[in-house]
């Protein structure tokens, strides 16, 4: 009972914030909400018995990639949206498109509603175990994923570095 | 049949179809003499060996020969080979074509020199020979066939050989186009001829034609096969209904019209009737009908000869007339007359046209009568050799045609006398108007322009103003005088039946002769006194229109009023023709095959093709807008696309 | 006892929301804040597989997808900014420039 209201509790959360994000104009308010859609999402993740990707959801997602976010927001000094004309695209195919995907998804997972319940802090495994595994059999993927996040570093400081003052004042 | 002794026949046609490859390939660097000595020396060759196998024939012990020369087609059950095949029938016709085929060749060199296109003329006429010597030596139908499509090609060639000049190009055309439709129902007697006896070698057909019972009804598959030949010789032969291409084919050289359409191409088509007698005989409707053409044809086309001006269509129509004679004679089941006519045709009708050219070369290039006149005295070897091959086609003794035409009516006489009677009628209109021709080219007073130096006529090489009307050189005369003696002498093997005799071997298989050979009876020589009378009756109707009062045919044409002008203008027959087929066809090809079909489908299609694909193209570009919006929305729609699929995929 | 699917629809609705917050909104960092809204839809639903099957690679594989996350944020923040220094917005219907 604990579980289902608690389960519930966190998941109105997610879902306001969710569709805060869409509604508000500015982007900063979309980020705030964001960040409530993480926190209530770190604490689903701590019902389900995953604490350490819980904890990493807080503080990488949360903590660091949101900070990102509204630093470059300030950065640019994003204001308020404007309304401009897009694409009608977008709207005419996309967005039924959109529905029809999830109301199948939807349709699918209400015919297979006979699952068995999923406990309470269901996962086994402290975070050793996890380590074990993830050095062990997953040592590739995070070899691969280290060199990742190395050249996103590179790449983002060269893509966002300012232009070179030389050029600038040849300009 | 094959004899032991090996005759060579395949050399004759080889012969030719050598002096047509040489002077084709090799003729443009040739001088004009090298081609005349290469085109004249294969020719005579041929000639040469022509008489050689005739002479070395008659030493064998049977009347026919047969030599195989490679086999063709071989499908179970059906062998046509090539073979060359020689008895008594095609020994006449190989002696003809190659005799009078040499003889206007020599003419050639004389009439043709001062034409730029002169190897490609004897090019054309050695493969003319080459064709109609396939034709003649053929012994299956497909041979045949063979040679009548290639001398329909080489007619075409030669007749618009000056093809510049539209007139002659169309009349090519015109010419190959209406015989194309006779070899239409000769195809199809063709397929019926291999549907039931299974084979086309003449001997097997006839062997097995022979047995076959008379089709009395009037129906059967003999009396079809027979009717679907007559088409075909009708297209050939230039008879009723298809014998428009004939007058239009005097727009080729003058020896052409000698050679082709006097002498050798149009008898084809009696040829092949006459070897297909045995069919012909078991089909008695065919027969009638053959006569019949033949009858109708003979008098229609004299009619028309009456009132031409044209030197030249003046003996067209003669010719498609004496055709329908031997048509006639055909028809009443006498193959013999009928090939004797033929024989003496070829002489009489090829010495008129060679003459006809002399004269037309004399005059420089002029061939409408009414500007001619007097040219008796100017070029008298040209007239003495003319006078004898008008006398010769009136019919009057002793010269050649009054044998061969007298058998004809003779035996028309002996079928029914209706077909004597036209053919009488049609005698005498032929000697009032071959008469009317002489009197008008040679007598009176010359009404042309040749003496001034400013003479431009229809014939291509002959506006060479000379100076003057002057006769013609001494290669162009030989062969007159040579056809001239052939025309005198020429009837007499047919005096006491000697012809029929050497003939009777060929037709004398399958049904027995209609009626034996009988010396003369009475009745027979009252004819021939009559036939003779009707002659002599047009040479003094046409002394008394065009010599003693001229002013006559103007005031009767001008009584006759519409029916002169229905026959001046060849009763409208082309005109006819053109309104019923011509027009309807090229509308027809015009609108629904060119528009239609060519530009509506096939040109639509792949110009369709061409524009939808840039149409498609031209649709497609604008989903590459920069938008990442409309990306997204793109995206979205292909992953809810995936989803449906997987589900489906996932449910079944 | 939460039934597995309940998480699974949640994260659903997340995921449609994030797609729609793409389709819809025209400020390019929103936009990337929608497609970040995608993944975490996404990494709950691996981690409710994951403890309905004990299986633990599930979480593995969530925190691959943080590492991925993370780095394209960072990527794409700083071609947004080099996008601003050029066009002066971030107005995305604005930025149209490769188009046929």
């Amino acid at each position: 009972m604990l579980h289902l209201t608690l389960f519930l509790v966190f998941g109105a959360v997610c879902l306001a914030g969710a569709i805060n994000l869409l509604v508000q104009r500015h982007p900063i308010n979309s980020a705030l909400s964001l960040v409530a859609v993480m926190a209530a999402l770190a604490g689903e993740y701590l019902l389900l018995g995953a604490e350490f990707v819980g904890a990493v959801q807080v503080i990488v997602y949360a903590g660091a990639i949101m900070v990102l976010f509204v630093f470059v927001i300030m950065l640019l000094n994003a204001g308020e949206e404007e309304r401009t004309r897009g694409s009608h695209i977008a709207l005419l195919i996309g967005v039924p498109g959109m529905l029809t995907g999830s109301l199948l998804i939807a349709w699918v997972l209400l015919h297979h509603s006979g699952t068995e319940a999923v406990g309470i802090g269901a996962l086994p495994g402290p975070p050793k175990a996890l380590a074990q595994l993830l050095f062990h059999d997953f040592l590739l993927p995070f070899e691969v994923t280290s060199i990742l996040i190395l050249i996103a570093i590179l790449g983002s400081v060269v893509l966002a570095a300012k232009p070179e003052p030389s050029q600038e004042k040849e300009n | 049949m094959t004899s032991e002794a090996n005759l060579h026949l395949s050399w004759i046609p080889l012969l030719a179809l050598t002096g047509a490859t040489v002077n084709g390939f090799f003729g443009k660097r040739f001088s004009r003499s090298l081609v005349a000595a290469v085109a004249l020396a294969f020719c005579g060759a041929a000639f040469v060996w022509a008489l050689v196998v005739v002479s070395r024939f008659s030493f064998l012990p049977e009347p026919v020969y047969s030599e195989p020369f490679a086999q063709w087609i071989q499908i179970s059950g059906f062998h046509v080979e090539f073979a060359f095949f020689l008895d008594h029938l095609s020994l006449i016709m190989l002696l003809v074509v190659t005799g009078v085929g040499f003889l206007i060749h020599i003419y050639s060199v004389g009439y043709m020199w001062d034409d730029p296109s002169f190897y490609r003329f004897f090019t054309y006429l050695n493969l003319f020979m080459f064709f109609m010597l396939t034709l003649v030596l053929a012994n299956n139908y497909l041979q045949m066939f063979i040679g009548w499509e290639g001398v329909g090609l080489a007619s075409y060639l030669l007749i618009g050989f000056w093809f510049t000049k539209d007139s002659a190009a169309s009349a090519g055309k015109k010419a190959f186009i209406v015989n194309r439709i006779g070899d239409f129902g000769f195809l199809i007697a063709l397929f019926l001829i291999i549907q039931h006896f299974g084979s086309l070698n003449f001997t097997q057909v006839f062997d097995a034609a022979g047995r076959l019972p008379m089709e009395t009804a009037g129906a059967g598959t003999m009396t079809a096969v027979g009717l679907l030949l007559m088409v075909g010789a009708a297209g050939k032969s230039a008879q009723i209904p298809l014998y428009v291409w004939l007058p239009d084919a005097m727009e080729g050289p003058t020896p052409v019209s000698a050679l082709i359409h006097a002498a050798t191409m149009v008898t084809a088509g009696v040829y092949m009737v006459s070897r297909s007698h045995v069919i012909f005989e078991r089909a008695p409707m065919a027969l009638t009908v053959v006569a019949i053409i033949g009858t109708v044809t003979a008098l229609f086309a004299a009619t028309i000869g009456i009132t031409q001006t044209d030197i030249k269509k003046v003996l067209a129509y003669s010719t498609v007339s004496q055709l329908g004679y031997m048509f006639i004679a055909c028809g009443v089941g006498a193959f013999s007359a009928g090939i004797f006519h033929l024989m003496t045709h070829a002489f009489f009708k090829g010495l008129l046209f060679l003459g006809a050219g002399s004269v037309i070369h004399a005059v420089g290039g002029e061939q409408d009568m009414r500007k001619m006149g007097g040219l008796r005295s100017k070029i008298p070897w040209t007239f003495w050799t003319v006078t004898v091959g008008t006398i010769a086609i009136a019919g009057i003794p002793p010269f050649a045609g009054f044998f061969s035409k007298d058998e004809i009516l003779w035996k028309a006489y002996q079928s029914n006398w209706v077909y004597w009677f036209v053919g009488l009628v049609t005698a005498f209109i032929t000697s009032f108007y071959m008469f009317r021709m002489w009197f008008l080219t040679f007598f009176g007073e010359y009404k042309g322009d040749a003496d001034r130096h400013d003479s431009h006529g229809n014939d291509h090489g002959h506006g060479h103003g000379h100076g003057g009307v002057h006769e013609s050189p001494m290669v162009m005369l030989v062969p007159l005088m040579i056809l001239a003696i052939l025309s005198i002498i020429g009837g007499w093997v047919g005096i006491g039946g000697r012809f029929e005799h050497f003939l009777a071997p060929v037709f004398q298989t399958g049904v027995e002769a209609a009626h034996e050979v009988e010396p003369h009876s009475s009745m027979e020589e009252i004819l021939m006194l009559v036939s003779v009378a009707v002659a002599v009756c047009g040479l003094a109707l046409a002394w008394l229109l065009y010599v003693k009062k001229p002013q006559l045919p103007k005031q009767i044409a001008e009584g006759m009023g519409s029916l002169y002008r229905a026959v001046f203008n060849k009763y409208y027959v082309d005109e006819f023709y053109a309104r019923l087929l011509v027009k309807p066809l090229l509308l027809g090809s015009t609108n629904i095959l060119w528009k239609g079909v060519d530009q509506g489908v096939i040109d639509a299609a792949l110009d369709g093709s061409a524009t939808g694909a840039n149409e498609v193209s031209d649709s497609i570009r604008h989903m590459q807008s920069g938008n990442l919006r409309s990306y997204a929305g793109w995206i979205a729609a292909g992953a809810a696309a995936v989803i449906v699929y997987m589900i489906w995929v996932g449910t079944r | 006892m939460v039934p597995l699917h309940y998480y699974l629809v949640l994260s659903g609705i997340l995921f449609a929301c994030g797609v729609t917050g793409f389709l819809i909104k025209r400020n390019i960092i929103t936009i990337f804040m929608s497609i970040e809204l995608m993944l975490n839809g996404v990494n709950l639903s691996f981690v409710a597989f994951a403890a309905h099957w004990h299986a633990l690679s599930g979480q593995v594989f969530v925190f691959f997808v943080m590492v991925v996350a993370a780095a394209e944020a960072a990527v794409g923040l700083a071609i947004i900014i080099a996008v601003y220094r050029t066009r002066e917005t971030l107005n995305v219907d604005k930025v149209n420039l490769l188009k046929l």
